[in-house]
This record gives structure tokens, sequence and C-alpha cells, in this order.
């Protein structure tokens, strides 16, 4: 290959590309290394030291924040968007390959949904829930339940409209996912299965699932990461506690410490661990395919 | 691409086989109606309502739309609303533009340039990892950069450009375009390499046979064939510029004002039918120009 002319423009646009990649990790890498500021390192260079000084203030917590516990919701709120994105996903592909009537118009809805401006479904949802609220005020009233009227606050929630509003967002990349995958998938080895008197649960359980699985581990990967890192959506449909991005947004006007790097820096490991864990496993998956397919 | 619809060919649907579909469409659709269609319905719905300081009173009114465009029909100066939409699509434009350059031009390099499939691969994904971190963190990501005393103006002041540290490097026009460039290129990347991916190499030859330079090859052969691509990647980032108040709100040091960002002030003062007009003119505005773009491809026939 290294004998080959290289075609004209190769290395201009080699290095617009090596430009590109250095621009999009760069400004990473630096929250990641001013993470490591020492006790007395500000926001910028140079360094002041080098320590774990800033990990171990985030831990304690920064100001009002607990980010703990802001930490553990979006881990909660992030397997529950993930479990359901996987298993919503698969079916409604499943459906998508026989004559779905409406397909034409819910895929339509679906795409809008990838491409609303999130705003508007955040302050959608927001409004939903706020109606429902009035509406289960007004019949508590009416059935003269006082006690509860009392401690009634609000149906908003992390898993009420926040799910909802997360799934709007990582549905359609499931979805799309899913059409990607069944575009491909060879429809004999069901026939087969069918043919040999598999019901079709059998033939879902036996053989599509295993031959699509690394897929469906990538769906799932989409799921928990877009969750994770989600700020538009939920801004207004979140309710009283918020999610790690959000907290981690509202943080950027007050704290002036390195600990918002290493908060940034944690949550970049637990992306990069979701995707590593992803691929990992999907490799897995398929290399167990190859070798039972070959014994 | 030759599909008429996304979905494959039924093979050998038996009758009855539509309504076991329908189940299990049934868990995606419901979660649609519920959490996407309702709530536009009912943001289209409390644009029409009044409201107090404390509640949203229901009501057939246009006074939350009147109140959006309060003076702009009267007066010599712009009102709030239209400085605020003409501040949002200078944005809108100048990202489109960026996003597209730079997507189109990494896109070209990965699909034609690089002859080893794995090696594409890789770095196909190098540009995909950073779509799945925080988009916020990328976006402080720049304060040491650009900050006052961050990494660029270090050096500008140490090699002797400027006398003083340049100010309008963060929380400024510059700041917020550049991170919109940042966070969002992927989503031109993504559809225009998918395309590019899709053009059968024969007809480079072709062209080349032919005796079509390389510009000429790029311009008709290959940018046509991208079409869709190039569609698609425009509405993300036209539809995502549109709405933002997350990235313009922390780049622009909280000064700059956007739609998106007007609906956000808006509901935190509980003023929900306002913020419900606003949002309804904004869908207006992006459906038309998703329109628009549409008229030139059919997306469905191209998945």
């Amino acid at each position: 290959m290294a004998v080959e002319k290289r075609a004209s423009g190769f290395w201009p646009l080699a290095l617009f590309f090596a430009a590109y990649v250095l621009f999009l990790y760069g400004p990473m890498l630096v929250i990641v290394v001013l993470s490591f500021q020492g006790p007395q390192g500000g926001l910028t260079f140079p360094m002041q030291g080098f320590s774990t000084h800033w990990f171990h203030k985030l831990a304690e917590g920064l100001g009002v924040v607990d980010i703990g516990a802001a930490l553990y919701r979006s881990l909660g709120l992030g397997l529950t968007v993930m479990a359901l994105t996987v298993v919503l996903s698969v079916l409604a592909g499943l459906a998508f390959r026989k004559k779905l009537w409406g397909g034409n118009v819910l895929f339509f809805v679906v795409v809008a949904s990838l491409i609303m401006p999130s705003i508007i479904v955040s302050l959608g949802i927001g409004l939903e829930f706020r109606l429902l609220d009035t509406g289960i005020k007004k019949v508590l009233e009416a059935w003269g339940m006082e006690s509860l009227l009392e401690s009634y606050s609000t149906a908003l929630g992390i898993y009420t409209s926040a799910l909802g509003a997360h799934l709007t967002w990582t549905l359609p990349f499931g979805l799309l996912i899913m059409f990607a995958i069944f575009n491909r998938f060879n429809p004999a080895y069901e026939e087969a299965a069918r043919d040999l008197g598999a019901t079709p649960w059998q033939g879902f359980r036996h053989v599509v699932l295993p031959l699509i699985a690394p897929s469906v581990v990538g769906i799932g990967m989409f799921g928990f990461t877009l969750s994770w890192d989600e700020i538009a959506r939920t801004s207004q449909a979140i309710g009283d506690v918020n999610t790690l991005p959000l907290e981690l947004q509202g943080l950027t006007t007050t704290v002036t410490t390195p600990s918002i790097y290493a908060l940034g820096t944690v949550t970049m490991v637990v992306s990069f661990v979701v995707m590593g864990l992803t691929v990992g496993l999907g490799k897995l998956l398929s290399k167990r395919q190859k070798s039972r397919r070959a014994a | 691409m030759s599909a008429p619809t996304p979905s494959l060919p039924a093979s050998g649907a038996a009758p009855g086989r539509t309504i076991a579909a329908w189940w299990q469409a049934l868990p995606l659709t419901a979660v649609f109606v519920l959490f996407f269609l309702i709530p536009l319905a009912l943001v289209l719905m409390v644009s029409f309502w009044d409201y107090n300081q404390y509640e949203m009173l229901p009501d057939f009114t246009f006074k939350n739309y009147v109140a959006v465009f309060e003076g702009c029909l009267s007066g010599d100066d712009m009102c709030v609303t239209f400085k605020t939409y003409l501040s949002t699509f200078k944005f809108c434009l100048l990202v489109w533009f960026l996003t597209l350059v730079i997507g189109f031009a990494v896109s070209y390099f990965l699909a034609f340039h690089v002859k080893s499939n794995g090696v594409q691969v890789v770095l196909f994904v190098l540009c995909t990892i950073p779509f799945w971190t925080s988009n916020v963190i990328r976006m402080i990501a720049w304060v040491p950069l650009l900050g006052r005393n961050g990494l660029v103006n270090s050096m500008l002041v140490g090699v002797g450009a400027v006398d003083q540290p340049v100010e309008w490097l963060l929380f400024s026009n510059f700041s917020v375009v550049l991170a919109f460039v940042h966070l969002f290129t992927t989503f031109m990347i993504v559809p225009i390499f998918n395309s590019m991916m899709r053009i059968d190499r024969s007809l480079l030859e072709a062209a080349a046979d032919s005796g079509a330079t390389a510009w000429q090859t790029l311009w008709n052969v290959i940018v046509p064939l991208c079409r869709t691509g190039i569609i698609i990647g425009s509405i993300f980032v036209i539809t995502i510029v549109m709405g933002d108040f997350v990235t313009i709100g922390v780049m622009g040091g909280q000064q700059i004002a956007s739609v998106g960002k007007i609906i956000q002030v808006q509901t935190s003062y509980l003023q929900f039918p306002l913020a419900a007009a606003n949002a309804v003119i904004l869908l207006a505005l992006v459906l038309m120009i998703i329109w628009a773009l549409t008229r030139l491809v059919d997306i469905r026939k191209e998945l």
C-alpha cells in the first residue's frame, strides 16, 4: 500500500482531519488534566502541582448540591431508560418487519421527535404533568380526600415525566438502529427454524435474538449514554430534584474551582466505561455466535 | 435504498399477523402518544390560555401571541422577538455553514481517501465518540483555553500579538458558534459519510475516464449523490441551533438571547401560556425550514 501513490489532496485532507480530531478531543483532554490540579490550582493553566484534591472536594459536595445523590439519580434513570429503550425498540423493530397498518405514520412521528427542538418537547411534557396535577387536585377535592390533597405535591418526577422525556430522545435512535439491523438480516434462518417447527417465540429466542444481540447491546448503550448526558429535554420535565447534567449546568455559573472539572472527568469516565463495556460485550456475543456456528 | 418504506418486505406475511405486529409496536407508540403528541397538542392549547402570577387559566385568547409580537409592527426599532429570531438565524446560518464544510471534508477524507476498511471504521468511530459525552462538559472545556487567562490568550500575549488579553474569545458570539461546531459537527459527518459510502466507486472511475478533474468529479458527481446526507445533517444542525438554550446560555455567558432561552425563562416565571405561544411560533418556523429542505429529498426512500 505504501507504494501506491496517494491521490492528490490526500495530505491536506489528512491534515485537516487530524486538526478536526484535535479540535474534538483537545478541550476534553484539557479538562481531564486540569481536574488533577493541586489544592492551590485554579481553572486555568499552569498546573499548580498534581493531586486528587478536587475529586475529594467533589465527593464532599459542591455548595448546596449533593453530587452523590444526583449521580445516583442519573444512574438509576439511565439504566431504566436503557432497559426500556432496548425492549421497546426491539419490539417495534420486529413489528416493522411485518405489514404494519399505520407504520408510516408511526415512523414519521418517531423521526419528528428526533428532530423536534428539545425545549418544545420539554415544555409540552412539563405542561402535561402540571395539568395532570391540577386535575388530580380537583378530583381529590371533589371526593373530599383532604389528607391526600395536603400531602400531594406533583406528578412530575424522575420516573414519570423525566423518564418519558428521555424516551422521546432515545427511542428514535433505537428504532433507526433496529431498521439498520433488520435491513441486513437474512430471514432465511428464521424460515428454516419455522420449517423445523419452531414457534414464533422459539424462532425469536433461539434464532433472531442471538443474531441481533451484538447490535441490541449497542442500542442499550445509546439509551444509557444519551440519558446520562441529557439536559434540554429534562429541563422543564424534571420536577423538584435534578439529574447530574442539570446540576452540572447550574454549577457552571457558580463553581469557580477545578471541582467542576473533576465532576466533568467523572461523568466522562462513566460514559467511556459504558461505551467500553458495550463494545466488549458486543464483541463477546459475536464471537460466541461465530464459535457456535463453527462448532 | 430502493425500498419504498423503511420496513422490510413482510416475509410471507400471513393474515392476522398485522395484529401481532401492532401489539409489538404498541409500547413504543404509547410512549410517543403520551410524551410527544399529547404534549405538543397541549402546548398548542395552552398557548391560547390566560395566566396570572400563580396559575394558568383556561381561555381562548390571542393575547400571548400579541404579547410575543408586541411593538413589532410599529416603531422604527426592531422588537425583541424579531431581534431574537434574527440573532438565532445568524447563529443557525453560521453553524450550518461551518459544520457542513467541516463535516463534508472529514467525511470525504474518510470515504474516499482512507483505503483500509479497518482504519476507516476506527477513524469514523473516533469522530463519533464525543457525541456520547456530556455537552456541558465539552462546553466548559473551552474555558481554560479561551478565558481571560486561558491558553490562547497567554500564547497571544506571549508572542506579542496583543498587549492585553483578548476578551471576546469567551462568553461571546464567537464562543457560542465554536461550541456549536464542536458539539454538533458529528450530526453532519454521520449522514454525509453514510451517503458517500453508498456511492458506486465505478462512477468516480467513469468520471475520471471521461476526463473530469478532481474538482469536477467532486462537484458534479459526489455532491449531488450526497444530497440526502447533506440534507439530513442540515436538518439536525438547524433544528438544534433553532431550539437551543443550553449552549447559548453557557457559552454566551447568559448574555445572548435565543428563542429557546426566552421559552425557558418564561417557564421559570410560570408564564406557561406565553412560553407555549413562543414554542408554537418556533415550531412553525422550524417546520417550514424542514419542509423546504425535504422538498429537495425524500428521506424515507433513502434509509
